[in-house]
């Protein structure tokens, strides 16, 4: 990871996002959303990022568009740090950074027509004349398989799917360079889910696009992203590339996360770890537990997990994990074989 | 085993109607289900194609003055529970079905306690039996849930709902639904509003105690995935019929209904594979359904005769039954 910082469209160090809610006798409380995550995206990759609601997933992508102001660290794209509230950003880097929301039925304003909609952004983001608007609205529409006459539907009128289509639409409008897609699809059915990710996935190849895709399904990062990261109480912790992710889980939630997907097919089945069933709740984050926040659902926990927060650690080229079950192990730098074995003798 | 005396519930032929501005929304087209004794059963279809709106006429609990039911028959027990008294329909509510709700934030009740609100069902549905002491009520609430695994089972009788975390509150839901002897549990959507590891936790609950108790339990859900791993038996729902009802491992293994074929190769998968393209268009509009199979518009291998009449339920095999006329050229 050190060597390639070049091509990193978008690097994350250290940010903390922490939510003033009120003082008691101590001294102010604070939700700690965000708690020190570090991650960095490729250029035309997608990066998965996977929690359970509460684990801060969400605020990390308010926070790279710019909807919140950070705490603390550094959000770098293309090498400028831009760890600040989209208020104060250059108009060129909120031209390269969209979102697409969860609830197309809130995102999307119900009193204005799909051309109102595609329109804001030529208006914000080019110096287009008004009459060539509706060309290129059409062209956009075209690219998410709708016809032209939706630009004179509103939001209301049209399917939960189509109206995705439109957010997409409204995201490609400023030729951005990353997207970030927070749920996109956990509001509709698994039928109209195949058909966005599939559009997604096409216009990813055909515009150079970066995704920073996020969403509690598991089972879609796997067909979808490139590398997965898995967060936990504001706190990443495991990264990995997709294929290992499932073949090989190293930390014990992401175990258990696993283990947890409901399953169809034998082929599927023989990748549940069986070892590790799930137990416990997410904790508020109000009150994070001190140590590693895990370790009260951990079935592994040692003395030591209550105590000291483990650190980030690259077990394989590529693969971090922070889990003081593989602290011993990243002085010895094994082969991939020779690990499977060490497992075993660890479990 | 499975004989005709072990049914205990049989839909057959159920319409439902919704009044609504502008004439009536034909939902519910033809449902025809059955649990057996003891059979865990999962009905299976996406968003808005009647799974709830049949569960909820089962216990009658649609909005009054807002439906019409043209034709149908729900036998529970053998009995005709369409036309029973009021009275006999509050026994059943109390004693015999119980229903776990989608969203157990909204099926509790924010200004009474956990205690009060399973005191309440123990109370009721006692009644029909016994009286019941107020000292007993207390302890078989809490007993119950102990047996849904909640931790400090004491001070949750005493909690409001709001105090409680998603999944500790449909937990609650659970306990008040096995407060009182039930022969038939409907969950409707258990896991859905919740995480995946508390999903897990949910169903594994659900499966211990229809097990313990041996009640039939109808499990509505749009995962395929829990739906193979809860049931014995399921049932594809599209657009207020039946399209196909199989055993588990015959209906993953060979479905038949284009429409369980695009909808099971929708689901992505954890062993990689890729997308499929998912199925074209959207549900048609209850205002105006499509006269015949209501699938034919998104349909690739329509015929003429799957405009004209709905498809009735057709027996290709043992169990295994599709209500698609490819079946039965």
């Amino acid at each position: 990871m050190k060597q390639a910082t070049n091509n990193e469209i978008l690097k994350i160090e250290k940010l903390k996002k922490y939510f003033h809610i009120g003082k008691d006798k101590k001294g102010p409380i604070y939700v700690r959303a965000v708690d020190g995550v570090t991650l960095s995206i490729k250029y035309g990759e997608t990066l998965g990022l996977v929690g359970e609601s509460g684990s801060g997933k969400s605020t990390i992508a308010y926070t790279v568009v710019g909807m919140y102001r950070p705490t603390s660290g550094q959000i770098m794209f293309k090498g400028k740090n831009i760890g600040i509230e989209a208020s104060r950003r250059s108009l060129s880097s909120k031209k390269e950074i969209q979102i697409v929301f969860q609830d197309p039925g809130s995102s999307l304003n119900p009193r204005q027509t799909i051309e109102q909609i595609l329109a804001l952004p030529f208006r914000i983001h080019t110096q287009m004349p008004k009459r060539q608007f509706r060309e290129k609205m059409v062209e956009l529409l075209e690219k998410v398989e709708l016809s032209p006459d939706y630009l004179y539907k509103s939001p209301p009128s049209i399917g939960g799917g189509e109206k995705q289509m439109v957010a997409i639409a409204r995201a490609m409008a400023s030729n951005p360079s990353l997207i970030v897609l927070d749920e996109p699809t956990s509001a509709l059915d698994v039928s109209v889910q195949a058909k966005i990710i599939n559009k997604l996935i096409d216009l990813q190849k055909e515009m150079h696009l970066t995704y920073l895709f996020i969403t509690h399904d598991l089972s879609l990062m796997r067909n979808v992203a490139n590398r997965i990261a898995i967060m936990y109480l504001g706190k990443i912790c495991e990264v990995a590339d997709s294929v290992t992710f499932f073949e090989k889980p190293l930390h014990p939630y992401t175990q258990m996360l696993i283990s947890s997907v409901p399953v169809i097919t034998e082929e599927e089945k023989k990748l549940k770890p069986k070892k590790v069933i799930s137990i416990g709740e997410i904790p508020s984050p109000v009150n994070i537990p001190p140590g590693c926040s895990f370790h009260l659902r951990c079935p592994y926990k040692m003395s030591l997990c209550s105590k000291v927060d483990p650190e980030m650690i690259e077990v394989f080229p590529g693969h971090i994990v922070r889990c003081h079950l593989f602290a011993k192990l990243e002085n010895k730098k094994q082969e991939r074989s020779d690990w499977c074995e060490e497992e075993s003798a660890i479990y | 085993m499975k004989t005709k005396e072990n049914v205990l519930l049989n839909i057959k032929n159920l319409h439902v109607w919704y009044k609504v501005y502008g004439g009536y929304l034909k939902v519910l087209n033809g449902v025809h289900l059955m649990v057996r004794e003891g059979e865990r059963v999962g009905l299976v279809g996406e968003a808005g194609c009647g799974k709830t709106t049949t569960m909820k006429s089962i216990l009658q609990i649609l909005p009054p003055g807002e439906f019409h039911i043209p034709q149908g028959q729900i036998f529970y027990k053998g009995q005709d529970i369409l036309k029973i008294s009021f009275k006999e329909l509050q026994r059943l509510r109390s004693r015999e079905i119980a229903m776990i709700f989608q969203d157990p934030t909204a099926a509790l009740n924010p200004v009474f306690t956990i205690g009060n609100q399973i005191g309440d069902v123990i109370k009721y549905s006692a009644a029909f039996e016994e009286n019941v002491h107020k000292e007993k009520i207390k302890t078989l609430s809490i007993k119950v849930l102990k047996e849904v695994y909640l931790p400090d089972s004491e001070r949750i009788y005493l909690n409001y709902p709001f105090q409680l975390s998603g999944g500790m509150r449909q937990r609650v839901c659970i306990a008040m639904a096995i407060s009182s002897p039930r022969n038939l549990l409907i969950a409707d959507e258990p896991g859905t509003s919740l995480d995946v590891t508390i999903q897990d936790q949910i169903m594994r609950l659900l499966n211990e105690i229809v097990e313990k108790r041996k009640t039939s339990i109808i499990l509505i859900t749009h995962s395929l995935g829990v739906a193979k791993e809860m049931t014995d038996r399921i049932y594809v729902m599209y657009a207020g019929a039946i399209v196909e009802t199989a055993l588990p491992e015959v209906l993953f293994k060979n479905p038949v209904h284009p429409y369980t074929k695009g909808l099971l190769a929708s689901v992505p998968k954890i062993s990689g594979g890729g997308i499929a393209k998912g199925i074209p268009g959207k549900l048609p509009s209850y205002l105006n359904p499509p006269s015949g199979c209501r699938f034919q518009p998104r349909c690739e291998q329509e015929s003429p005769i799957c405009s004209e009449k709905p498809p009735q339920l057709f027996e290709i095999e043992k169990d295994h039954l599709v209500a698609c006329y490819l079946t039965q050229r």
